[in-house]
């Protein structure tokens, strides 16, 4: 509880940035917090790098992994609803959204989203009842931290 | 419960209208007087074809013809090349497919109901209609569908975009629609009838001036599981596809069954029995890991699972989503449904990229798939697959479950 009501603070005393997550800064956890109507379930700190778990008003769990510069490397989410990517992915969004419509003229998988354009690392799969997503920009993983903790 | 109505996959394919995908038009609706005691049989088979679609650059998608009706009367449309999914629930047909004059849904306001379904690697936009939906000797009668494309309402809100990307056409789609037959009632169910932000937001009024707004749907007129609605043979469906040899091939056939343990054609036997917790899902193990987001799905290409690092196997260099070995690999798993009941499955991966190009058929197609394992359609293949319906009764118990 203490830690959250710090983070709060942290929050009150930072401007909120324009909408950006992924790339963005801590500060825009608590952009897509209000944006999304979401609620600040927890925030944990894992050596190099700090988690913040929110919960979307459908159910969904979202995590946002930032870095002790504070800049957001990573997004997971995991719940019966997709969230609002474009919220999540910030400016990388449109990359994702192209990254799929160049998928389509090659022989493709239909099922589950796995795009590496080079820049942005997309992952989701399930079905409409259960959705399981992470997306991460290589760029900006601390040295120590693998992707995998992403999810 | 609520998670039970939902269930879609992403899947979207498409082709011209061949002819092997549009020509297996259902048999005429209603029953046949067959022999003993003046009992009705409903004629229950639907046939299925893996092939390239309408788009002829499918990959293991397995395609069905549907018959749709002005309500009521003999105003019907055949049309081929709809992908059959148990991932997901109700029947989407792109308009440019569509010539008959179906009636608009109307919500509380007056204005006309448009849906966003969001499947995993697009969104599909457009209104919902009322029509007769006869597969085989079945009817699904005046039910709502979605017809997808943005020629009547061509705004898609922004709300919907953001969930991912829009197919609103054949080509996109790789199908000239989708057949969801999957273990929800319902595309939405219960959560879709909540005002505020916890509505997931698939429904919408567009009215005549201003735009779209997310509205409360209720669950009868929501887009419905077609099966769901029969008058008999209403629990589930039965997928029959045959074996498929390694190097694949250009395309094969199957049925669809309706009805479990309701004629003498659709029975159990010794099939075993999956179910699923509540949203859906069974669990996997693989190599020793547990993984409990783990479905089986028409609806998917290929066997999805976990990633390059733990797999061991290098992502494809053209075949987006796919793993590609460079020699085929034998593989195990164990399947767990939320009863218990274990079912341990042997499958081959191989190397999508390296595909005769003329062919629609793989069996050995797997990808990735991080959160856990999607036994795609090469999962059916050689096996009579049930899906039972969320809430039915059958003889092996009430659905939701896979059996096989």
């Amino acid at each position: 509880m203490t830690r959250v009501s710090s983070a709060v603070a942290i929050c009150l005393l930072l401007p909120a940035t324009a909408f950006a997550s992924l790339g963005g800064t801590v500060t825009s956890v608590e952009t897509d917090r209000v944006q999304m109507k979401a609620a600040l379930v927890g925030i944990t700190q894992r050596g190099a790098y700090t988690v913040h778990t929110i919960q979307s008003p459908t159910g969904t769990t979202i995590r946002e992994y930032y870095g002790t510069d504070g800049v957001i490397f990573g997004v997971a989410w995991e719940g019966a609803w997709q969230p609002d990517l474009r919220q999540l992915f910030g400016t990388y969004f449109d990359r994702y959204q192209g990254a799929l419509q160049a998928a389509r003229k090659a022989r493709r998988a239909r099922g589950q989203v796995a795009i590496d354009d080079g820049t942005v690392v997309v992952q989701i799969g399930g079905h409409l009842g259960s959705v399981t997503g992470a997306a991460y920009v290589p760029r900006l993983l601390p040295a120590s931290v693998d992707a995998g903790v992403i999810k | 419960m609520p998670r039970l109505f939902v269930f879609g996959t992403l899947l979207l394919v498409a082709q011209v209208s061949s002819p092997q995908c549009g020509s297996t038009t259902p048999s005429s609706p209603g029953s046949d007087s067959s022999g003993s005691g003046g009992t009705t049989v409903t004629s229950n088979v639907l046939p299925i074809v893996v092939n390239g679609g309408p788009t002829n650059n499918a990959l293991n998608l397995a395609f069905a013809t549907v018959t749709i009706c002005v309500p009521g009367t003999s105003n019907c449309q055949t049309i081929g090349g709809i992908l059959v999914d148990t991932g997901s629930a109700g029947l989407r047909i792109v308009s440019s497919a569509v010539t008959l004059p179906l009636t608009q849904q109307t919500g509380a306001s007056g204005a006309p109901v448009v849906e966003c379904l969001p499947f995993l690697n697009s969104v599909t936009w457009g209104p919902v209609v009322t029509a007769d939906v006869k597969l085989a000797g079945e009817q699904a009668s005046a039910i709502p569908i979605q017809i997808i494309g943005t020629d009547k309402f061509p705004s898609i809100p922004t709300a919907c975009s953001n969930l991912g990307s829009p197919e609103e056409t054949v080509s996109e789609l790789s199908a000239n629609g989708i057949l969801g037959i999957g273990l929800g009632n319902h595309d939405c169910g219960i959560d879709c009838t909540v005002v505020g932000p916890s509505n997931p937001g698939l429904y919408y009024t567009c009215p005549a001036s201003g735009s779209c707004q997310i509205t409360q749907e209720p669950v009868a007129n929501q887009v419905v599981n077609p099966v769901s609605v029969f008058p008999s043979d209403n629990n589930g469906t039965i997928i029959q596809l045959p074996a498929v040899p390694l190097g694949g091939q250009a395309s094969i056939t199957g049925s669809l069954i309706f009805g479990i343990g309701t004629q003498s054609n659709n029975g159990l036997g010794s099939a075993k029995v999956l179910t699923t917790d509540a949203s859906g899902n069974i669990r996997t193990t693989f190599n020793g890991q547990s993984y409990g987001k783990s479905f089986l799905d028409s609806g998917s290409n290929g066997l999805f699972f976990l990633d390059a690092a733990t797999t061991g196997m290098p992502a494809c260099r053209l075949s987006i989503g796919f793993y590609c070995p460079t020699a085929v690999r034998p593989l195990s798993a164990t399947q767990l449904g939320a009863n218990g009941a274990t079912s341990v499955v042997s499958f081959n991966a191989g190397n999508v990229d390296a595909l005769n190009s003329t062919f629609s058929v793989m069996g050995e197609a797997t990808g990735l798939n991080p959160g856990g394992f999607d036994w795609g359609l090469p999962f059916f293949f050689g096996r009579s697959i049930y899906t039972a319906i969320a809430g039915r009764s059958t003889p092996a118990g009430v659905g939701p479950y896979w059996a096989y």
